[in-house]
């Protein structure tokens, strides 16, 4: 764990993720609903 | 263009009522921070794409709950999923240590078959059997007392209680018996080693 937080820094600039990351994300959002009943909360993914 | 110029707070605000291009915009924005941050301490690209996007799934069911208190502090807030997630990871890895090989470090070398092989088996049960024989030329009180400890794994107090003797008397017996069992193994020259 030391030897990982003390490793030299390898990134360059402006990494990110890659785009299927991102375009998972964006689409699990949209299909995410969430709704609470009496108190319980419901994920419901949408196709 | 006009989301460019909003604040993450409107931004948060749009995607609670509904807007799923304000979630874009803010992933666009951060992206490049949160996923260089999270690479900096994890050093792998696929592991680091897992936790940002287990960040960001976190942080999309937050908001749809409608549990996010926005106070202006957005990046900070995903920042902390992120660090928290990335702590989760190392706690994982260490209970599942990676060894890798290396011209210094072979796994052989922390791997071993501690299993007996058939040889080193049948000395063993010989080892055993002598045992036994010794034992059978114990006094009878000090071989009781000897059987219990060693074979029955009981205490001295419950060997006291069991014989009727002080616990004393019982750690006595065993001391004797042990001494009584060196003599004959220096007497009869015999062997005990595996």
């Amino acid at each position: 764990m030391e030897k990982n937080y003390s490793k030299a820094l390898k990134i360059t600039k402006r990494m990110k993720p890659d785009k299927e990351v991102v375009s998972f994300l964006l689409n699990y959002s949209k299909a995410l609903k969430i709704m609470k009943i009496e108190g319980k909360v419901f994920e419901i993914i949408v196709n | 263009m006009a989301n460019i110029q909003k604040s993450d707070a409107l931004l948060v605000k749009d995607y609670v009522s509904g807007d799923e291009s304000a979630l874009a915009t803010l992933i666009k924005r951060h992206e490049s921070k949160i996923y260089g941050f999270i690479y900096s301490k994890i050093a792998d690209r696929d592991v680091s794409n897992d936790i940002f996007q287990d960040t960001f799934i976190k942080v999309i069911k937050t908001l749809k709950t409608s549990s996010y208190n926005e106070e202006g502090k957005f990046l900070p807030w995903i920042m902390r999923i992120a660090h928290n997630l990335i702590i989760d990871h190392f706690r994982k890895s260490k209970k599942m240590p990676l060894y890798r090989e290396t011209e210094e470090f072979s796994i052989f070398s922390i791997m071993s078959d501690d299993s007996l092989t058939i040889e080193n088996k049948i000395i063993a049960d010989q080892v055993e059997i002598d045992i036994r024989k010794i034992i059978e030329e114990l006094p009878a009180d000090q071989k009781e007392v000897l059987v219990m400890r060693m074979y029955q794994d009981m205490s001295f107090k419950e060997i006291s209680e069991l014989t009727g003797v002080s616990i004393n008397t019982a750690l006595g017996r065993m001391r004797y018996a042990l001494m009584n069992m060196r003599k004959i193994i220096d007497k009869h020259q015999i062997v005990l080693t595996n």
